[in-house]
């Protein structure tokens, strides 16, 4: 008991530690802040260039969700911080971090705008053109609105997936939660970072995990 | 009535793959007049309707309303949609909208009219097909008969010079059915030109100016509803009027 006290939850390991961590910590949010929209609008634009009149637009996008559906998100993010170097391409950390964000969770997110543009019945769409509304303003005041509603439980879901995966940026050195709390962990020769790591991530996770199934059981109901 | 129609549909074609929907149709309506369309299913007469607004493309032919032919490429098809009004046998109401929310979007977006004129010209239409009370009601909360009565005060609130009628009354309940048919009354009696397709024989002898009854993509015959429904010319015509029932 004494040693998992002194190994895992040891005090004086917590207040040396604390600025560091507080400091990934605000890198995290800041991360978090940029991939999610980024990762959002990216899928939007993938989900409605999917709903193109070309053939050959559909199908650049069925290609590029596939690729980056089946690209592991950590070796792409490696390539690009560290591979792209060798084509003369040097890209900062955090830039290597948001454009790995952007091709990943754009493939994602593509797909679950998808599903929710595709629920939506073709009559409204017709019934909007047929009082003069422009296709971009029938996809904006009409099907967008009612596919977002409809795959709510979805997109809240991937988020959560986006949010935890930011710890990903933590192999390419970027000062956030993970790799402060990790550095913290060699330093103090400790694991009690690690875990405060953990705590820090539950905190900010937790409501994002009760909103999601607030939204699953009112969805179930409206059913 | 006026003579010179106001849609003019001139030897329109229209095929789905091999498939050939509509092979030549011509059908002409003047203004004020209410046109009533039957034939069996897969008939053509939806696919007809529907090119007359462009929500078909079709492969041949041409569709004049009021002066300019629709079909061509350089037309602003927006502009003319204002012009046609459309009625579906789904209603398609937007269910994340209030029925005055429905009746203002295009209000409001494709008139650019401010929000306050927009309502209150919606709520004029809904006055209209009497559903002035449930303008803030959402269309889960109305019967199929008041939903498909919104969708006609959608269409008319912008003051269309026509309304083409998707099988109105094919999705209601037999006892919603007529209050559809009540606005649908009025709006003759009003002058609004109108062009139907639906199953409401006895309406369709009771309101119609002319009945055209269409079989396999070609229009058989048109006439009076009294000769269609009592007198039909055509084997074909008399083959379908003898087996509905009316």
């Amino acid at each position: 008991m004494e040693f998992i006290l002194q190994n895992f939850f040891n005090w004086d390991i917590v207040t040396q530690a604390w600025p560091l961590l507080l400091r990934g910590f605000g890198m995290t949010l800041i991360l978090m802040a940029a991939v999610i929209p980024v990762g959002c609008i990216g899928g939007l634009t993938v989900a409605l260039l999917g709903q193109s009149r070309f053939r050959a637009v559909r199908w650049l996008t069925i290609i590029y969700v596939d690729f980056f559906r089946a690209f592991p998100p950590l070796v792409l993010l490696i390539f690009i911080y560290a591979g792209l170097p060798f084509a003369g391409i040097d890209l900062p950390a955090i830039v290597s971090v948001c454009l790995a964000f952007l091709l990943n969770s754009s493939a994602y997110y593509g797909e679950v705008f998808r599903a929710g543009i595709e629920s939506v019945g073709t009559g409204q769409a017709e019934a909007a053109r047929s009082t003069g509304l422009s296709g971009f303003q029938t996809t904006t005041y009409v099907v967008l609105p009612q596919a977002i509603r409809n795959v709510l439980p979805d997109l809240v879901s991937n988020t959560l997936e986006v949010a935890k995966l930011t710890s990903l940026a933590s192999v390419v050195a970027l000062p956030e939660l993970l790799y402060s709390a990790d550095m913290a962990r060699s330093v103090t020769f400790n694991a009690t970072p690690i875990v405060m790591a953990a705590v820090l991530y539950l905190v900010l996770l937790w409501p994002l995990v009760r909103l999601l199934s607030r939204i699953e059981h009112r969805s179930m109901g409206s059913r | 009535m006026s003579d010179t129609p106001i849609l003019d549909v001139q030897g329109l074609r229209k095929s789905y793959g091999k498939l050939e929907v509509l092979k030549g149709v011509d059908l002409a309506v003047r203004e004020r007049e209410l046109v009533f369309i039957i034939g069996p299913s897969g008939s053509g007469k939806s696919t007809l309707l529907r090119c007359c607004n462009r929500l078909e493309e079709s492969n041949g032919g041409a569709v004049i309303f009021d002066g300019t032919d629709i079909t061509a490429k350089s037309t602003n098809i927006n502009a003319v949609r204002q012009k046609i009004g459309m009625v579906f046998q789904s209603f398609n109401l937007y269910p994340h909208m209030s029925a005055e929310g429905n009746v203002a979007l295009a209000l409001r977006k494709v008139l650019k009219r401010p929000k306050a004129e927009a309502l209150e010209r919606a709520r004029a239409a809904l006055d209209r097909v009497g559903l002035s009370d449930k303008a803030e009601n959402y269309p889960n909360q109305l019967s199929g008969g008041q939903q498909q009565r919104v969708a006609i005060a959608r269409a008319l609130a912008l003051e269309p010079k026509m309304v083409l009628f998707d099988e109105p009354t094919s999705a209601l309940d037999p006892e919603l059915v007529g209050s559809v048919l009540e606005v649908m009354r009025d709006l003759r009696t009003a002058g609004m030109t109108m062009l139907v397709v639906s199953h409401e024989m006895r309406f369709a002898r009771e309101a119609a100016d002319r009945v055209v009854f269409m079989d396999e993509g070609h229009i058989v015959e048109e006439g009076p509803p009294e000769q269609v429904f009592g007198d039909p010319q055509m084997p074909r015509t008399r083959d379908f009027v003898s087996r509905i029932d009316h």
